[in-house]
C-alpha cells in the first residue's frame, strides 16, 4: 500500500479500470444478459452522439439543446456569484449582517435545488427564468459560504494592520477581504459551478423547453434509450471540461500569489 | 505631539468570574518624542499594553489615552509595526506603503513624494514593485516600518518588530533603528524580550513583572547615553562592550531572573 506509483503506472492503472468498465457494459448489452432497449452498447451510445451533433431530436440538435443549456447556466451561475461572493465577503466583515442573514442562510440551503421547481416554474414559467433559479438555488450556497470563510478566517493581523492605517469599510473589503479571500472564493466557485451543472440539469428534466435535459427527457418518453445516454455523455463531459478549467484558473492565481499550487 | 498615558490600566481575559488578569494597575508615561522600551517574561502583558494603545485591545479598568484623548479604536495617528510584518502579500512594497496615504485622501503628488521619501529612508528604492514574499525577512520589516513612518504619526508601536529576524539582519534593523530615531525623533512603544536591544534602543527602559504584570522599574538610559555620548560609536558591539552598558544589561539581566525564579 505504502509503495509509490510512477506516473505510467497510475495511466495505465487508470485506463484498466476504464477498460473493465467499457467491458462489462459490453459484455452485459451485446450478450443480451440486459436488453438492449434498456442498456445500449457502448458502439451505440457513440453512433448516436455523432448522429445527434447535426439531426435533431425534440426540435434541435445536441450542440443546441447544450448552447440553450448552457446559456441559462452562465446566468444562473453568474447571478450566484455576483450576488454570493460580495453578501458572504461582507457577512465576513459587518457582524450584524451576519447574525442577521445567517440563521435564514441555514434554514434555506438544505433546501434541495430540484425542491425549488415547482416554484420556479410557476414564478419564473419554463423559458429561461425558471432554470436559472434552479441553478442560482444551487450555485449560491458554496459562493456565499466560501466567500464568507474567506473572510472570517483572514489572518487577524492583516486586519489589525488595516486598521491602524486608517481604511474604511469599502476598501477594507475589497482590498483586503476579497484579495485574501480568493483562495476559498475560486474554490467555492468551482464548487457552485459544479452543483449549478447538476442542478440545471435536474431542472430541465422538469421544467423546460430546450436544453439537454429536455431533449433526455423527450427521448425517455420515446424509449429512445440510446439519445437519452448520449444527453449523459455530454453532461459529464461539459461538467468535466467547466471544472478543469475552473482548475486551471485556481491554479494560476495560486501561483501568482506565490502560493504553491 | 505625542504621549501616551497609561493610568491605572487593568487588563482581564476571559471573564464571568474565571477571567485571567494579565495586566495589574499600569501607571506609565510616555513624554512627547521619547522611546520607551518595556521588557518582562513570556506572558507579562507587554504586548497586551502596545495593543491597548493601538486600540486593538480595551482597557478592563483604567484609562489609556494619546495625546490626553482616551484611545478608542485603531487610527493611522498610531501606528503599528507588527512582529510578523503584516504586509498584504497581493499588494506591491509600494502599493503596501501608499495604502494609509491614500486613506488620508492625500493628493497624488503628495503621495508619491512621500512614498519617494520613505523608500529612500529605509533603502527600499530597487524593490519598490516587488512583493512582500520575494523579499527577506529583514526586508519585509523595512517595508512595515515605512509604510508606518509614512504616516508621518504621532506615535509609533513597535510589537517585537525584530524578534523573528535572523541576528546579523537584526543588528542592522537595530543600528538603522537608532539612526532613524536621532534623525527623526517620534514618540516611541517598543515592546521587546531582548535586554540588549532595550538597553541600546531606548531612552527609558521599563521592566514588568511576570503575570498579572506590573511595572516593576524603571531605568533612565537617555541621560547616561548623552554624559557618556553612545552615539559616537557607529556600531552596537562598541556599544555593548561600555562598561556603562554592561552594567545596566546586568541589572536587568537580574530583575527578570527573580521573575522567572519565583514563577518557579
Amino acid at each position: 500500500m505504502d509503495r509509490r506509483l510512477a506516473l505510467s503506472e497510475i495511466v495505465l492503472l487508470g485506463a484498466l479500470g476504464f477498460s473493465a468498465f467499457i467491458g462489462i457494459w459490453t459484455l452485459l448489452s451485446v450478450t443480451g444478459i440486459v436488453p438492449r432497449q434498456f442498456l445500449p452498447t457502448p458502439l451505440d451510445l457513440v453512433t448516436r452522439f455523432i448522429e445527434l451533433l447535426s439531426q435533431p431530436f425534440a426540435g434541435s440538435t445536441l450542440p443546441q439543446h447544450l448552447a440553450s443549456s448552457l446559456q441559462r447556466y452562465a446566468y444562473g451561475f453568474l447571478l450566484a456569484a455576483v450576488i454570493g461572493v460580495p453578501l458572504g465577503l461582507m457577512m465576513g466583515w459587518f457582524r450584524l449582517l451576519d447574525v442577521v442573514v445567517t440563521p435564514l442562510f441555514d434554514g434555506l440551503r438544505f433546501i434541495a435545488p430540484i425542491a425549488w421547481v415547482p416554484f420556479a416554474a410557476l414564478w419564473f414559467g419554463t423559458g429561461i427564468g425558471g432554470p436559472v433559479m434552479i441553478i442560482f438555488a444551487g450555485a449560491f450556497p458554496p459562493c456565499l459560504i466560501n466567500a464568507y470563510r474567506g473572510a472570517r478566517f483572514v489572518e487577524p493581523r492583516l486586519l489589525e494592520a488595516g486598521q491602524m492605517l486608517g481604511t474604511n469599510n469599502v476598501r477594507m473589503i475589497m482590498e483586503v477581504l476579497l484579495p485574501a479571500s480568493i483562495p476559498s472564493i475560486v474554490a467555492g466557485l468551482r464548487v457552485a459551478a459544479g452543483l449549478g451543472w447538476q442542478s440545471l440539469v435536474g431542472a430541465e428534466l422538469i421544467v423546460a423547453a430546450a436544453g439537454v435535459g429536455f431533449m433526455m427527457v423527450q427521448a425517455q418518453a420515446n424509449v429512445a434509450t440510446a439519445t437519452v445516454m448520449a444527453g449523459m455523455a455530454a453532461i459529464g463531459a461539459v461538467g468535466l471540461v467547466i471544472d478543469v478549467l475552473l482548475r486551471q484558473g485556481e491554479a494560476i492565481i495560486r501561483r501568482r500569489r506565490g502560493l504553491n499550487a | 505631539m505625542g504621549s501616551i498615558r497609561f493610568e491605572n490600566v487593568d487588563k482581564v481575559f476571559g471573564g464571568h468570574g474565571n477571567g485571567v488578569k494579565v495586566l495589574d494597575t499600569i501607571n506609565l508615561e510616555i513624554a512627547d518624542k521619547e522611546f520607551l522600551a518595556i521588557v518582562g517574561p513570556s506572558g507579562c502583558g507587554k504586548t497586551t499594553c502596545l495593543r491597548m494603545v493601538a486600540g486593538f485591545e480595551a482597557p478592563s479598568g483604567g484609562i489609556v489615552s494619546v495625546n490626553g484623548r482616551a484611545v478608542v479604536a485603531p487610527g493611522p495617528d498610531r501606528a503599528v509595526v507588527f512582529q510578523q510584518f503584516a504586509l498584504f502579500p497581493w499588494k506591491t512594497v509600494r502599493e503596501n506603503i501608499d495604502l494609509g496615504l491614500r486613506n488620508k485622501k492625500l493628493p497624488a503628488d503628495e503621495r508619491q513624494r512621500r512614498i519617494a521619501a520613505s523608500l529612500d529612508l529605509m533603502n527600499l528604492q530597487s524593490h519598490a514593485d516587488a512583493f512582500p514574499h520575494q523579499l527577506s525577512g529583514g526586508m519585509q520589516q523595512r517595508v512595515a516600518i515605512a509604510r508606518a513612518y509614512v504616516l508621518d504619526p504621532e506615535v509609533l508601536l513597535m510589537d517585537e518588530p525584530f524578534g523573528s529576524l535572523d541576528a546579523q539582519t537584526r543588528v542592522v534593523m537595530q543600528e538603522e533603528l537608532v539612526r532613524l530615531a536621532r534623525v527623526n525623533p517620534r514618540t516611541v512603544l517598543f515592546i521587546t524580550h531582548s535586554v540588549e536591544e532595550a538597553v541600546y534602543l531606548a531612552d527609558r527602559v521599563a521592566i514588568m513583572t511576570r503575570r498579572p504584570g506590573r511595572i516593576k522599574e524603571i531605568l533612565d538610559i537617555k541621560s547616561l547615553r548623552e554624559t557618556e555620548n553612545w552615539d559616537r560609536f557607529q556600531r552596537i558591539e562598541e556599544v555593548m562592550d561600555l562598561e556603562s552598558f554592561v552594567h545596566l544589561r546586568t541589572h536587568i539581566w537580574k530583575s527578570l531572573r527573580e521573575e522567572k525564579a519565583e514563577a518557579q
